[in-house]
């Protein structure tokens, strides 16, 4: 029987809540991704030796900070006594560092955004800047991120040593971008963001339609992000994603089947996500500096804000659909946009508008474009345009609930 | 009149030719004076591609030419880092036709 070591406790909750802002700045001290990590493990490895010994530092965070640095220091020694070249480029490299401001609390917090921003350089791959993000920012394990997103974990594991490959051998640097680069980079950020919410939101394959773990990180990554950068995008994004979050356990039934936003059990909504998210918009839009991410999170809130779905104020988020196709427009806006319209003035208006975008070759491939065209023939009682579209929206979909939810429709559509 | 010369190669066969052999012929051209700049390159999965379109700049991994697009030019820049390159590719005028191919420079690796 062993005893729980109170010390050891300590080391494992730093751990959890340091150990990413501890490699943030090894990274920047090293200038190295692998050599940062295992910099850290040497310097989580040297705190379960010394703290039971010495007690527990006062800045754990600094402590494991210069730790870290000075093992790696060792390391390139022990290297350099087989490379006589390599040493003074060692010692070059550290020893101009200067160790109070290698952990002052601002250049900390900066190392956390330089990392973010690293590893979502749009010079790196899509996939491979969500797993990069996911092992780096958030600290999954390789297998946890491949298991997420149905990838072998071999598969995932070169993605991750390849990125690395290109941050080195291409010098993309450790930086926050300069102001001028900022909104676009930003965006990339963002996107990787929502990338991971959706993926564990609604995954667009497989059993299950929501990957929990997935939406959570996202969300622990959007708040991180506001906390570093309040930019109104960076906020909006949050909002939407908590919006979206707090409907979780009303759009899918126990048994798993998808349940529309018009049939969800509103008492189920998460209340305080609600009343989060909607303050957020709120403080995005007084920015005055609207972008996509906000204005789809204020149509969220208006959604959450009304207690029945009678009571939905869709001139209100028409207006907001107008606004989101000026900030970028694309045909999945104006299908939405259609979807709102149908709910204020008739599902015969909306229907007019899906047809006008379907003519026009748009969407074709798309199974929410069909199964909105089916549902609006089916409230005007063409039943056999209704069939068809189900039909083809069937065909186009991945997802078994959602296979589940068009036969129903289509078997009671009747004979 | 100078003359571009461009080296093909598979990318299994990059390290096929000794990085000294390489250097020793540089070396040569540039005694005798024919040479105005010589370098290798990182493998293609290194490459950024930079587009501008409307004033835009649009960043991409990888080395994604347009099939129709041929090599029509180089320039060999120096910068400090791969954010700097960026910058400095996307003023270069083809960019908003075209597409540059931003690919480090790999260091000979010779004693």
């Amino acid at each position: 029987m062993q005893s729980i070591d109170p010390v050891h406790e300590t080391v494992n909750a730093v751990y959890l809540s340091d150990s990413r802002r501890v490699l943030a700045t090894l990274i920047r001290l090293l200038g190295d991704f692998d050599a940062a990590e295992e910099a850290l493990h040497d310097a989580f490895r040297a705190a379960l030796e010394q703290w039971p010994r010495d007690g527990v530092p006062t800045n754990p965070r600094a402590w494991l900070v210069s730790a870290g640095r000075f093992k790696a220091i060792d390391a390139m020694r022990r290297r350099a006594r087989f490379d006589p070249l390599d040493e003074t480029r060692a010692e070059a490299d550290l020893g101009i560092v200067d160790p109070v401001a290698a952990v002052d609390p601002e250049s900390v917090e900066d190392d956390q955004l330089r990392l973010i921003f690293t590893c979502c350089h749009p010079a790196l791959a899509p996939d491979a800047q969500v797993a990069l993000t996911l092992r780096e920012v958030c600290g999954l394990k390789t297998e946890e991120i491949a298991q997420a997103f149905l990838t072998p974990a071999p598969t995932l594991a070169q993605r991750i040593v390849r990125a690395k490959a290109k941050i080195r051998d291409a010098k993309i640097p450790y930086q926050v971008p300069s102001p001028a680069e900022l909104p676009e980079r930003l965006d990339a950020v963002l996107r990787v963001i929502y990338l991971v919410f959706n993926e564990g939101y609604a995954a667009t394959a497989g059993a299950s339609l929501t990957r929990h773990d997935l939406s959570a990180e996202a969300i622990r990554l959007g708040r991180l992000l506001v906390d570093l950068l309040p930019e109104p995008e960076a906020i909006g994004l949050l909002a939407l994603m908590l919006l979206h979050e707090s409907r979780r356990t009303a759009r899918s039934s126990p048994s798993g089947e998808l349940i529309l936003l018009d049939d969800q059990d509103r008492s189920l909504w998460d209340r305080p996500l609600i009343a989060e998210g909607t303050q957020l918009v709120e403080r995005a839009l007084a920015s005055r500096r609207v972008g996509p991410y906000a204005i789809q999170a204020a149509i969220a809130a208006v959604h959450a804000g009304a207690p029945h779905p009678a009571a939905t104020d869709w001139s209100e988020i028409v207006g907001l659909y107008d606004l989101l196709l000026r900030a970028d427009a694309s045909p999945v806006v104006e299908l939405n946009r259609a979807v709102a319209v149908a709910m204020r003035d008739g599902p015969s208006a909306g229907l007019t508008l899906v047809d006008a975008i379907l003519d026009r070759g748009d969407l074709q491939e798309y199974r929410l474009a069909h199964a909105t065209r089916a549902d609006f023939c089916r409230r005007l009682g063409r039943t056999a345009d209704a069939r068809a579209s189900y039909v083809r929206a069937l065909a186009l979909t991945k997802l078994e609930p959602e296979r589940r939810f068009l036969e129903r429709r289509i078997a009671e559509l009747g004979g | 009149m100078k003359y571009l010369c461009l080296v093909y190669l598979e990318e299994q066969k990059l390290h096929a030719v000794p990085d000294t052999e390489c250097a020793a012929c540089g070396a040569g051209l540039r005694n005798s004076g024919l040479l105005v700049a010589a370098e290798a390159l990182q493998p293609v999965a290194t490459a950024t591609t930079v587009r501008v379109r409307n004033g835009r700049m649009a960043i991409t991994d990888g080395p994604f030419a347009e099939t129709k697009e041929q090599l029509a030019g180089f320039y060999l820049i120096e910068a400090r880092d791969l954010n700097d390159a960026i910058q400095v590719a996307a003023k270069i005028p083809p960019a908003r036709e075209g597409s540059i191919e931003v690919r480090p420079i790999r260091e000979l690796n010779v004693p």
